[in-house]
């Protein structure tokens, strides 16, 4: 059988990194087929030449058994090929709707194509309101518009780069068997991830890149984890270390009966939140992205006032309305979920953004910067937090996503926090780096402090939380014990919490069948 | 073939010293060939547009008094242009200054004191600050557009001035002109040499230069401001509050444009007429882009704009070229600067066609 994709040695050299030597493999119809790595592995690179966003500096790709020759992303599109990037390539300042018609080539009447995306989006249990602007829009929901622009193309490959990690497990499965559906169709998909046991579940057959080189290729459903996971990173991975939590007799954060109006009207208000976090523990907050994290974390960091001091405390102390400054001034440490313009200034070097939170450990003397110092703070974090970096002399933005985060947590940590708030802390970040981070968060409450952690990663909190509170439209559960609470239980949660009113948003959330 | 530009990973060091060699070597290409496709001999305009001014004393004292205000003023923007400020009102703070400095040096009851100059210089600052200090306030407390604000406030100063040198404040011994009386020697800098009108104002702009190097360069404000403009949501992240950059990038091109036109009225003006300034507070924001925001390219900047203001004039007296022509000559070498620039974070990579 023709594959429905083939490459032959492809090469891309950048300046002064191989992104991809002499990479070959084929995809059949109708084959659901996995590309596993570790960030700076190649992946990306990859995909980006097979959707024609990149040019390969040699090799051949042939679909269908044709040679594509002149080869953009309006010509994969034109071939079937479609994408949902892990960096969503969506323009800010339009709605859902506009978005979509801007990458249909067809004329178009945006009516009928917002009835078209709620159709589609609410049968793969993905609810969007076409209209809502994609600025306002969380991580979460932009990746669930991209995913509903290319299924409204009927693709004949779609490539998905980490699609799972902001999806409830309930809607995991529904997009699994979607993608099954897809896939019997006759629809070829490339699925990048670093989830093994997706992996195994979904795909038919697996190549694995290491540093730009295919190091393997897999049917993942006849082999271990270990052994894919071996393949990935070269090594084994490392064993988590979790010491039962010692939790300290005061909460370091209180939550009390906290309420907010939404930041805009897209956003979700906040009704009536109450928890605590304890020294010594860690507790998660679950969730699907856009159900009030978001103004959940700005009000406990301070970039968001509240006009009643009182309904949140850290260490007694009443700090609504105390600002993002005053509150680290008493020991708040907060790492957010946008790297590169919230957690690091892009341009700047990252010795100056050493200093963005840093300037409390002595880096700023008579109001004047001490430069030395700043610089062997960075460095310091660059060495202890193992980032791959160019000296404290790079910018931000030359940095991988993986290797910025570890610098973002690594600074925070460093101002040595009572209280720290971490948001996605392992969004888009290698296995390898994704372990490490982890423990460092585990090492850091075990040592005393508070550690909250936001995540849209359901294994990640059950990995490294004591306990967990899930969110669901602006109202946060319980607190459940990790030990005995379980995926399914969460899940729910995750949908149904306040899902019984009877307004509208509630009701397409909580459609799960 | 076709081509995409994009941006470069990092900002080029080479093309960030051979950007402005490659625009003033296309500039002096293309300006002669407008110069000798008009009939006019490209050497000998080009002499008379950069070499001619400054090859006399007169000359270079022109030359430096032209660009003290221009730099000075162009320092105090850049504080805020850093912090994505946009103060371009920077003409109408330059007029109040002016104003209320010839106003201390008109009515100070003692005209003979030695304090008369200093008290210009604290009044010039301050009314500077105060007319930018409503743009500030309106920003950071209502969210209005400094830029709209800024720009209408000029026109305001401009008419406020000329309604007082045509009204109250006209030299009653003045022949009807609209001007105000002379300023008292006292309240006055003096020239360093009678012949010329170089004076000791120079001296501010170069403290300023320096004070604007070390704000920006060295310290924690100036680093709190440059994050505000580069990432705002990291700004409020690590809790710099938006509203001291706005006050500060606006309070202090107010100062600096108030200083400036006092040093204006207390140095070659000598008085108050309804047309004080050249320009100089609109040039100071192109000035402030030409030296990238940096107080020493700010320097060179200045000294670029104002022997491009003499040459101007230069080969209008001696060559009889029309103003137009010189106009557009400055035009191209701004246009060339600026479009030189663009290479240093950007490039143009040639899109092969085939995969």
């Amino acid at each position: 059988m023709t594959p429905r994709l083939e490459l032959r040695n492809i090469c891309k050299t950048y300046p002064g990194v191989v992104a991809n030597d002499d990479i070959s493999m084929s995809i059949a119809p109708g084959e659901i087929h996995a590309v596993l790595g570790e960030n700076g592995a190649g992946k990306s690179t990859l995909m980006k030449i097979i959707y024609g966003a990149a040019q390969a500096d040699s090799g051949t790709i042939r679909c269908d058994g044709q040679l594509v020759e002149t080869h953009n992303p309006a010509s994969s599109r034109a071939l079937g090929i479609e994408m949902v990037y892990q960096h969503f390539a969506l323009f800010e300042s339009v709605t859902v709707v506009e978005n979509i018609a801007l990458s249909v080539s067809s004329t178009f009447h945006l009516d009928s194509l917002a009835e078209q995306i709620t159709e589609l989006s609410q049968r793969y249990g993905m609810p969007i309101d076409p209209y809502r602007r994609v600025h306002d829009l969380s991580v979460g929901e932009r990746q669930r518009v991209e995913i509903v622009r290319c299924l409204l193309q009927a693709p004949k490959l779609l490539i998905l780069d980490e699609p799972t990690s902001v999806l409830t497990p309930q809607a995991v499965v529904k997009l699994f068997e979607t993608l099954r559906q897809l896939a019997a169709e006759g629809c070829s998909i490339l699925y990048i991830s670093h989830k093994l046991d997706e992996v195994q579940e979904l795909c038919d057959s697996a190549t694995v890149l290491r540093n730009g080189r295919v190091t393997g290729t897999a049917r993942p459903r006849e082999s271990t984890s270990v052994a894919l996971a071996r393949m990935m990173v070269g090594s084994d991975l490392p064993e988590m270390r979790l010491d039962p939590a010692t939790p300290s007799p005061e909460p370091v954060l209180e939550v009390r009966n906290l309420s907010a109006p939404p930041k805009d009207r897209y956003g979700i208000g906040l009704k009536d939140v109450s928890f605590t976090v304890h020294g010594g523990e860690i507790v998660g907050l679950a969730g699907v992205s856009g159900n009030g994290q978001a103004e959940l974390i700005s009000l406990l960091s301070g970039e968001r006032l509240h006009s009643q001091a009182d309904t949140i405390r850290i260490n007694g102390q009443p700090v609504g309305r105390l600002d993002a400054a005053g509150r680290r001034r008493i020991g708040t440490a907060f790492v957010p979920e946008e790297r590169l313009g919230r957690g690091a200034v892009p341009p700047h070097a990252l010795w100056e953004n050493g200093i963005l939170t840093g300037h409390r450990n002595g880096l700023v003397r008579n109001g004047l910067v001490n430069r030395p110092k700043a610089r062997d703070f960075a460095g310091a974090i660059i060495e202890r937090f193992n980032v791959k970096a160019n000296g404290p002399g790079a910018s931000a933005q030359s940095l991988s996503g993986g290797n910025l985060q570890k610098f973002i947590v690594g600074r925070e940590i460093e101002l040595a926090p009572k209280l720290f708030l971490v948001s996605q802390p392992t969004w888009g970040v290698d296995v390898g780096a994704a372990a490490f981070l982890r423990q460092t968060l585990i090492d850091l409450s075990r040592a005393g402090a508070a550690v909250l952690v936001v995540s849209e990663e359901l294994d990640e909190l059950f990995e490294i939380c004591d306990r967990l509170l899930v969110i669901c439209q602006g109202q946060v559960s319980a607190p459940l014990h990790t030990a005995e609470t379980d995926r399914e239980e969460v899940g729910l949660l995750m949908t149904r919490l306040g899902g019984q009113g009877s307004d509208k948003r509630s009701g397409e959330l909580a459609l799960q069948d | 073939m076709h081509f995409r530009i994009e941006q470069r990973p990092e900002p080029s060091a080479r093309m960030r010293v051979a950007a402005p060699i490659v625009a003033t070597a296309l500039t002096l290409l293309v300006g002669s060939i407008v110069f000798a496709a008009l009939g006019h001999s490209p050497l000998a305009t080009l002499h008379a547009f950069f070499i001619a001014p400054l090859s006399s004393m007169n000359g270079l004292s022109e030359w430096l008094l032209k660009a003290s205000p221009l730099i000075l003023i162009a320092c105090g923007l850049a504080v805020g242009f850093r912090a994505n400020v946009w103060n371009i009102g920077a003409e109408g703070q330059l007029i109040i200054g002016a104003i209320a400095a010839s106003g201390v040096g008109l009515f100070y009851p003692d005209p003979e004191s030695v304090l008369l100059l200093p008290l210009m210089f604290v009044a010039g600052a301050l009314a500077g600050m105060g007319w930018a200090a409503i743009p500030a306030f309106l920003r950071a407390r209502m969210n209005t557009n400094e830029i709209l604000v800024t720009l209408m406030l000029t026109y305001i100063a401009v008419l406020f001035l000329s309604w007082l040198v045509h009204g109250p404040w006209r030299d009653p011994a003045g022949f009807n002109y609209p001007q105000t009386a002379l300023l008292p020697p006292a309240a006055m800098f003096e020239p360093f040499d009678y012949a010329y009108r170089l004076n000791g104002s120079v001296f501010i702009t170069v403290v300023a230069v320096v004070a604007m190097w070390l704000f920006t360069d060295r310290s924690f404000l100036g680093y709190k401001m440059s994050v505000s403009g580069a990432a705002p949501l990291a700004a409020r992240y690590a809790g710099f509050r938006e509203s001291a950059a706005v006050w500060t990038g606006l309070l202090a091109g107010g100062a600096a444009a108030g200083i400036a036109g006092m040093a204006e009225a207390a140095g070659p003006l000598g008085q108050l007429s309804s047309q004080i300034s050249p320009g100089y507070g609109f040039a100071a924001i192109i000035v402030a882009f030409i030296g990238r925001l940096n107080a020493f390219g700010i320097v060179l900047g200045g000294l670029l704009m104002s022997l491009l203001f003499l040459g101007g004039d230069s080969v209008q007296m001696t060559l009889g070229l029309p103003s137009a022509l010189t106009r557009i000559f400055q035009g191209i070498l701004l246009f060339f600067l600026l479009a030189a620039d663009f290479f240093i974070f950007y490039r143009i990579r040639p899109l092969r066609e085939h995969a």
